[in-house]
């Protein structure tokens, strides 16, 4: 009987949670492909959507998909392994000013950072100038801006996990000869796999879904990422013609973040705990 | 992610005895590796500083790669090799961005106030350009003398040719002229053909003669004009003379005004003090609704935080029984919303509450404007927030449960305690043991969510009488459309609201922490 309430309960919530994404599917696969045709249970069933946005001339949407993966691997690779070095020293090491950085990566987080916005594009109009390939409308120039923000909140839920890691570890190791950049790459860096699988989803699924920065940043179609492009196919008047094939877009941005979480999941949930517990 | 800086371990500053180290095979590969990469970035980086003369850059960019050189190369500072790469990345694109923007909240940066006084003054000046009276409108020519565009100018009545180039106006002789009364043909020139001419268009336009009363420019690319400014900046009084004027520099407010007290469109940048703070608190247009957008805004950061956090718990709580069968199918469903992108969903949502053929009002059999009524707007908002993050809350208190030995919650129940007084007693204050500081973080979050906003109702609806602010205006998208909007940017008015943004959330966050430590000290 109250295992009969539970499951009632549970299934309530599944619904809520799956019926938005009922709806993206029954729109992906409508064969009309408008918002004001589209139901909950699709009328009727074909790939058409999927067809007209892959061959779309106007929307690069095979473009848009590379540029988004890209940047979302190569920024949260790359952030990871700068916030796991920051969180090494926070952990392990006792310098003056720990406690001060510490808090000011904290404090500098809650600043409203689209603000800065102004400020960043006066620094690339500049770096446009000198090097275009760090430039406006590139990759390079985005993903060096997306680093700015490796230094946060995950360095605070590494160092948490590594404040459980046992200290003799490395003290053995010191005590055998290994230098700090061994005990790094060769004792820590083993042991942390699941608080790296953890932020690496997160910094994975912050970048694909990043739009403001991205908006200012890319301004020519064949540089955008999804968030950007896809934004521009539904803006104004094409909001209810183009609904199906956004769908279909949206389906297949999902695609990759599964694959990730898929990859990362046998890790995912006691990663988030152990950092949490102890942070 | 706690404020738990306390000092663990062993006492600071006493490291434990390391045999010395020889020069190893690694040590010396890794140094060459620093200082290749240094000297490879160097390379790639000098060059067009130098080219275009920006010398402070180049010192700056010669001093950073001088220390980290320094850095890796010494055996000392091992904290801040660790430190620095991350950090190098943090100051160039998040302080130094935000530094310098609150720095603007002094300020009265923003349009008519974008440059400084010099460049008031040329904009002024050459805005004010009208033909001169009597004077003849050219026949245009471009040509280039060697690599240097130059204009070739024919007087309709005299027929008489010039030759127009920055340094002034000298006559020409020998210049063959066509039909249309334009120069085919001049000695030791090169006439552009008029593609020729097209493709340089913005050369074109941006050449200007000097005659003794004004500039000649050219209008288009086959005419040209003698122009006058209308209005003319002098030194001696430190105002501009002209139309409507003399119009006296005022320093406090960054315009030139005139006697009646008109301004000129274009001002400069000047500092203001704290008259942007004063303005946001005492301007009663303003602060009216700051105090309400205020209020709106720890309504839905709050919600949000404790909503998501309450149906993650209750499902994580639901699910977490020995007996209970299907949880996989359970965790990947209740997942899904996560991995969608939240972007595109944000759109989605918007587009089920649509009044004429949104998802909602089909299946509700209603036609509720929802997104049109400050009421339900705030409610769909809300519920869309939720959707979007009870996912995360769920997987969270999943782990943090697991973590929970069983025997406490057993021995609970042993001692007769009901299970809704174990669940208070026993395993509540343990979950918030551990999660508290993601609360802080989800509710810091959330308070600057622009992205909830932007994309489904864009701060909407907006009462008629009051356009500035909508019914779910966050303080983050009412100032983006202060910095940003139609009615013009104030970026330093923005800057100061962003300043007390972010008071706000710190302060929050700072009491928050507090207790979370108070707690820890109880419970841990």
């Amino acid at each position: 009987m109250r295992l009969a309430l539970r499951h009632v309960f549970v299934l309530v919530v599944c619904a809520f949670a799956l019926f938005p994404i009922l709806f993206v599917v029954s729109a992906a696969i409508n064969p009309l492909g408008t918002l004001a045709s589209t139901d909950l249970l699709p009328s009727g069933a074909g790939l058409g959507n999927f067809v007209n946005l892959l061959t779309s001339d106007t929307y690069p949407f095979g473009r848009w998909f590379f540029n988004s993966v890209f940047i979302a691997l190569a920024s949260s690779f790359a952030s990871l392994l700068l916030s796991m070095f920051a969180a090494y020293a926070f952990s392990r090491m006792r310098f003056a000013g720990r406690r001060v950085g510490l808090l000011a990566l904290l404090l500098i987080q809650m600043f409203p950072q689209f603000l800065a916005i102004v400020t960043i594009f006066m620094i690339f109009t500049e770096v446009t100038e000198l090097y275009p390939a760090f430039g406006f409308n590139t990759a390079w120039g985005l993903l060096l801006l997306y680093l700015g923000g490796a230094l946060g909140v995950n360095t605070w839920l590494m160092k948490g996990f590594l404040d459980t890691v046992p200290k003799e570890l490395d003290e053995a190791a010191t005590v055998d000869g290994a230098t700090h950049a061994q005990i790094f790459w060769r004792v820590i860096m083993p042991l942390v796999t699941p608080i790296l699988a953890v932020t690496a989803l997160l910094a994975f699924i912050g970048t694909m879904s990043e739009f403001l920065m991205a908006n200012v940043f890319l301004r020519d179609p064949g540089s955008k990422t999804l968030a950007v492009g896809m934004y521009g196919m539904i803006a104004g008047d094409h909001r209810n013609a183009n609904f199906g094939m956004f769908a279909a877009g949206t389906l297949l941005t999902a695609i990759p973040t599964v694959g990730v979480f898929l990859w990362l999941q046998k890790y995912i949930v006691s990663g988030l705990t152990a950092g949490a517990v102890k942070g | 992610m706690a404020l738990d800086v306390r000092e663990t371990g062993r006492a600071a500053g006493t490291p434990p005895a390391r045999p010395r180290r020889e020069i190893t095979t690694a040590f010396v590969v890794s140094r060459i590796a620093v200082l290749a990469v240094t000297a490879a970035i160097l390379l790639y980086a000098v060059p067009p500083l130098v080219a275009t003369g920006s010398w402070v850059a180049l010192g700056v960019l010669c001093a950073a790669a001088a220390g980290i050189a320094f850095l890796y190369l010494t055996r000392r500072f091992v904290p801040a090799k660790y430190l620095v790469p991350g950090t190098v990345f943090l100051v160039a694109f998040q302080v130094f961005p935000v530094v310098y923007t609150a720095t603007t909240a002094f300020t009265n940066f923003g349009d008519g106030h974008r440059g400084s006084k010099a460049e008031a003054v040329t904009a002024i000046e050459t805005g004010s350009v009208r033909q001169a009276p009597g004077s003849p409108e050219y026949a245009l020519t471009p040509a280039l003398r060697g690599e240097e565009l130059v204009f070739l100018l024919v007087d309709p009545k005299t027929k008489q040719v010039s030759l127009g180039t920055p340094d002034g106006l000298t006559p020409l002789t020998g210049a063959e002229l066509g039909i249309t009364g334009k120069v085919v043909a001049a000695p030791g020139l090169t006439v552009l053909k008029a593609p020729e001419a097209a493709a340089r268009a913005a050369e074109v336009s941006a050449l200007a003669v000097p005659t003794s009363g004004g500039l000649i420019k050219a209008n288009g690319l086959s005419r040209a004009v003698e122009g006058r400014a209308a209005l003319a900046y002098d030194a001696a009084c430190d105002c501009v003379r002209g139309e409507g004027g003399p119009w006296t520099a005022d320093e406090e407010q960054g315009y030139f005004v005139n006697a009646k007290g008109d301004h000129l469109a274009q001002g400069w940048q000047v500092n203001v003090g704290f008259a942007n703070f004063a303005r946001a608190l005492t301007d009663p247009t303003i602060s009216g609704y700051f105090l309400g957008v205020l209020g709106w805004n720890l309504v839905f950061a709050l919600v949000s935080a404790l909503g998501t956090f309450g149906i993650g718990m209750a499902v994580a709580l639901a699910l977490h029984h020995p007996r209970m069968r299907g949880t996989r199918f359970y965790r990947i469903a209740l997942i899904l919303p996560y991995a969608m992108p939240a972007f595109a969903m944000l759109l989605v949502w918007r587009d089920m509450f649509n009044r004429d053929f949104g998802l909602v009002n089909q299946l509700l059999g209603v036609h509720v404007d929802w997104l049109g009524e400050p009421g339900t707007a705030r409610l769909a908002v809300i519920l869309v927030n939720l959707w979007l993050g009870f996912p995360y809350m769920f997987l969270v208190t999943t782990g943090a449960l697991q973590a929970i030995p069983r025997e406490l919650t057993e021995a609970a129940a042993i001692d007769g305690a009901t299970p809704w007084r174990a669940f208070r007693r026993v395993t509540l204050p343990l979950l918030l043991v551990a999660l508290t500081p993601l609360l802080i973080s989800s509710f810091a979050f959330n308070f600057n969510n622009f992205n909830a906003i932007a994309l489904t109702t864009e701060g909407g609806p907006f009462p008629a009488a009051s356009p500035q602010v909508g019914a779910t205006d966050l303080l983050i998208t009412y100032t983006f459309r202060l910095a940003f909007g139609a009615g013009g940017a104030q970026f330093g008015f923005a800057a100061a609201i962003s300043v007390f943004i972010f008071a706000i959330v710190a302060l929050v966050s700072a009491v928050a922490f507090r207790r979370t430590r108070k707690q820890e000290e109880v419970y841990a």
